[in-house]
């Protein structure tokens, strides 16, 4: 047989062993470099849950359902800020999917022209873009001050009710809620506009082949069609929410001083982190861990949800 | 006739081998020997496992997610698929030409001088262009336009930078998986052409779902088949017949490869 | 006969639209619903660039941006030292998380599609671009500044580039991810048939291929931890000086808004009018290039 043409001009016909070790080095390297999303997660939870030890033996579940946040008498209740982030965040997606969904069905269902519609989708993506901070100065010199006679008038006329019954002062929930729905709002539209232009075009006709109007073959055939992915985007969405910090601690109020008023200052977990976690020491540290804690396992619940709706939907159209 | 096959060499054998996916088996008991400086061609209908066959020359199969090997593929008195053997080696020395043509997204010249380069080639790299781009007839088109990418060509001078590409790594095996199935009649014209002149350095392997094209290119022809075994219900590729191209097309020994060859089926 | 054209006009069930029937009346109302959603969604947009751009804009100067702030409650100054400061942290984030985030993404579509362990991946990437940015900001706070891994020191620029890395990770790995996968295979299977090796492969062929998608995912990434606030205030946290290396606290234009927003003295709020004014352009033509970028992908 002949012998491999050793002489050639090839020099790399056989590889030299550096270049093997190259070879498997870069695969090892990418192996290390993706197992450390694993090891931050890990480290994530595991310094949440070290530092929260201390708090979590003292005042085990009953930090969920009090509402007493006391550092000078170092007695911590967390239950004020898990019903801010829950209330905070399902009130503005209440108010932010019917928005949401109906900006992506405008801009998806050609209802006016193509170029409106790619100027409409890219503001929604840019205000997505502006930093929640920014948003928050915003919401303090601007709408804040716009929104307090509307509120006062909510106040003087439904006063009555538990949600309206303290007088505005300013910073409270329900401008929290609102930069909410702002914050939320493009999440919300870029997930529903992706949903309904997976809707196949072929469903579409057959709607309308049938004689449908317009808005029939939406609300009957489309957004049916569209409706796992849509609640796997408003999932997504409601776990932004909990965890958005910034423009709700600037607006919010931090007040621990439990109140069914929309209109009075209140918190969330991630305000009330912002807030106190820089000057906090001692066990008010731990206390934060723990309320942390809470935050996170919140926002993990309803994002595995997610996924798993948005897996379900994608194995649908497989 | 024997004396022309015992003046040449047996370049690559393969013995026994079966190859399958996961659990699905693809091709069961190939027994063949690819004459040196010679064109062979696989021919048969589609799902006879002619393109798994030859991929598995060079070890291309290794990439396809469970898929495994059992049996010999014996190069140069070592077999392919022993443990100590590297693939990256195996295709520097069996070089390979896709059905689709797959030029990099870079100029023309870098498209030669990549497989070179990873080969540590020490020569002239501008020489080394020029030649393979004359062999694989490419040169008068291209030498004003070197420096253009590679998706500027027509898809048949865009096959022809291909072959040019695997020549100008120097393998001692080119194989072919239907290069000319995504090509019109000229630029197939061009390239069988061309396997004409290359076999004079080269040995080659072409897997063809055009029979005419196996009798213009081809010294020797394997025909694949489509049998069902008893121990299995799905359909499993197997080698029918191998021999001269004459042989196979003008007086086969089988059945099937009469039925083939003469169309009546596949 | 003149039978025919007689009868379609006079036919009572013509084909005419009739805008007053109810299916078109809710037709015409249910558009004009929705067009009335699309205007509230892109008002805050406009209203909160035309504060930003009119307040903040209007206070641009030379002396702005090259000087340090005043202290609470005198005049003047600049906030030179968040603009230098929010390019320190972030070039740190994006110097730890691009090599990461590339890496994992290319094992992840190179090396192993469909293993365990690329799900495995997958699944933690998905779970921590959900995890708050508050909560990376006490990671951090956890991991490197109580436990003053850096040199003895707590807070520092260091620290903010970490956290907000673990902020960008999850992004460049999806994009990366997702770029390579639109890459033919035909392109690697081509290197591989010329003798090349997996790393030459990915190195000169597929990343190179993939580079415009990957590159406008990356900036993309940049510009939203650029205008992170969250997981500096307790990392980076702020700093009335220029920044003194990368082991100190530094001042940065997201801290600075919020510091100086909720101050009761007019001059730090215009302050953070102003560092808003820089950080939405900058993210905003970071974007916008990112957009013009992703024009041009070949793939």
């Amino acid at each position: 047989m002949k012998a491999p043409p050793a002489g050639d001009l090839f020099a790399l016909r056989r590889r030299p062993p550096q270049e093997k070790m190259a070879d498997q080095g870069f695969r090892w390297m990418t192996i290390v470099l993706a197992s450390l999303v694993g090891l931050v997660l890990a480290g994530i939870l595991l310094t949440v849950l070290m530092g929260s030890r201390e708090a979590m033996g003292r005042f085990g579940f009953q930090f969920l359902v009090l509402s007493d946040w006391d550092p000078v008498g170092d007695t911590y209740g967390a239950f004020t800020a898990i019903y801010g982030t829950i209330v905070s965040s399902v009130l503005a997606l209440l108010i932010a999917v019917p928005l949401g969904v109906g900006t992506a069905i405008f801009i998806t269902e050609n209802l006016i022209p193509a170029r409106i519609r790619q100027v409409l989708g890219l503001m929604v993506e840019l205000l997505a873009a502006i930093p929640s901070v920014v948003l928050g100065l915003w919401a303090i010199f601007v709408m804040e001050p716009f929104l307090r006679p509307f509120l006062e008038l909510l106040h003087t006329s439904l006063g009555w009710m538990p949600f309206f019954s303290t007088v505005p002062q300013g910073p409270g929930m329900a401008p929290a809620i609102l930069i909410l729905v702002v914050m939320v709002l493009p999440i919300i539209t870029a997930i529903a506009r992706d949903s309904l232009q997976q809707v196949p075009t072929e469903l579409r006709q057959a709607a309308y082949g049938i004689g449908t109007t317009r808005w029939e073959a939406i609300l009957q055939v489309i957004l049916p069609a569209a409706v796992s992915g849509i609640t796997g985007g408003v999932m997504l969405a409601l776990g932004r929410a909990m965890g958005e910090t910034m423009a709700v601690t600037m607006i919010i109020g931090n007040s621990n001083n439990f109140t069914l008023s929309l209109l009075a200052p209140g918190n969330t977990i991630a305000s009330m982190l912002a807030n106190q976690f820089g000057e906090a020491d001692g066990f008010q540290v731990s206390a934060l861990m723990y309320a942390a804690l809470v935050l996170m396992l919140l926002t993990l619940v309803v994002n595995v949800l997610a996924q798993w709706i948005v897996r379900r939907l994608s194995l649908k159209y497989a | 006739m024997t004396a022309t096959l015992s003046a040449t060499q047996t370049c690559l054998s393969l013995e026994d081998v079966s190859i399958r996916y996961w659990n699905n088996e693809a091709v069961r008991g190939v027994h063949l020997g690819v004459p040196r400086h010679k064109v062979t061609a696989f021919i048969g209908p589609s799902g006879c496992g002619k393109s798994t066959v030859l991929r598995c020359l060079n070890r291309m199969n290794d990439l396809i997610e469970g898929c495994t090997l059992s049996g010999r593929v014996v190069f140069d008195g070592q077999d392919l698929y022993a443990k100590t053997v590297d693939p990256v080696e195996v295709r520097r020395r069996i070089g390979m030409v896709f059905q689709k043509p797959n030029p990099f997204p870079k100029s023309i010249y870098d498209n030669i001088a990549f497989g070179a380069r990873i080969n540590g080639y020490t020569g002239d790299m501008d020489e080394l262009v020029e030649r393979s781009l004359r062999k694989a007839a490419l040169w008068d088109e291209t030498k004003d336009k070197l420096s253009e990418s590679g998706y500027a060509l027509s898809g048949g001078q865009q096959q022809r930078l291909c072959i040019a590409r695997t020549i100008a790594i120097d393998p001692e095996v080119i194989l072919m998986d239907e290069p000319c199935s995504a090509l019109d009649p000229i630029s197939t014209l061009k390239i069988e052409e061309m396997i004409h002149e290359l076999k004079n350095s080269y040995t080659i392997v072409i897997v063809t779902h055009n029979m005419q094209q196996a009798v213009r290119v081809s010294d020797m022809t394997g025909f694949f088949n489509v049998n069902t075994f008893s121990d299995r219900d799905t359909k499993v590729g197997c080698l029918e017949e191998f021999a001269d191209t004459q042989t196979i097309f003008n007086s086969p020994q089988q059945k099937a490869t009469q039925d083939y060859v003469s169309g009546r089926f596949g | 006969m003149a039978f025919v054209p007689s009868a379609v006009v006079s036919h009572p069930t013509s084909l005419r639209f009739q805008a007053s029937l109810p299916r078109n009346r809710w037709n015409a109302l249910l558009t004009a619903v929705a067009a009335v959603f699309s205007a509230i969604a892109v008002l805050p947009l406009v209203l909160v660039l035309g504060y930003v751009l009119f307040k903040g804009g209007s206070l641009i100067s030379a002396t702005l941006l090259t000087e340090l702030p005043p202290p609470p409650g005198l005049e003047g100054g600049g906030i030179g030292n968040a603009i230098l400061g929010t390019i320190v942290v972030t070039l740190v984030a994006s110097l730890i998380a691009i090599p990461v985030g590339v890496g994992g993404g290319v094992y992840l579509a190179e090396y192993s599609r469909s293993g365990w362990f690329a799900q495995f991946v997958r699944f933690g990437t998905n779970v921590l671009s959900g995890v708050p940015s508050i909560i990376c900001g006490v990671f951090i706070y956890g991991l490197i500044v109580s436990t003053r891994l850096f040199f003895g020191q707590s807070y520092s620029a260091m620290a903010g580039g970490v956290a907000l890395s673990v902020l960008m990770l999850p992004t460049v790995i999806k994009t990366t991810d997702e770029a390579l996968k639109l890459v033919p295979q035909e392109l690697r299977l081509g290197a591989m048939g010329l003798g090349a090796s997996q790393f030459v492969t990915i190195t000169r062929i597929t990343l190179p291929t993939a580079f415009t998608p990957i590159a406008t995912g990356v900036v993309l990434g940049i510009a939203r931890a650029a205008g992170e606030t969250a997981p500096l205030i307790f990392t980076a946290l702020f700093s009335p000086f220029w920044p003194e290396g990368l082991f100190n606290p530094i001042a940065t234009m997201s801290v600075l808004i919020f510091n100086f927003a909720i101050m009761p003295y007019e001059a730090q709020n215009a302050l953070a009018w102003a560092a808003s004014f820089v950080l939405v352009l900058m993210i905003l033509l970071a974007n916008l290039f990112a957009r013009w970028v992703a024009r041009f992908t070949r793939v």
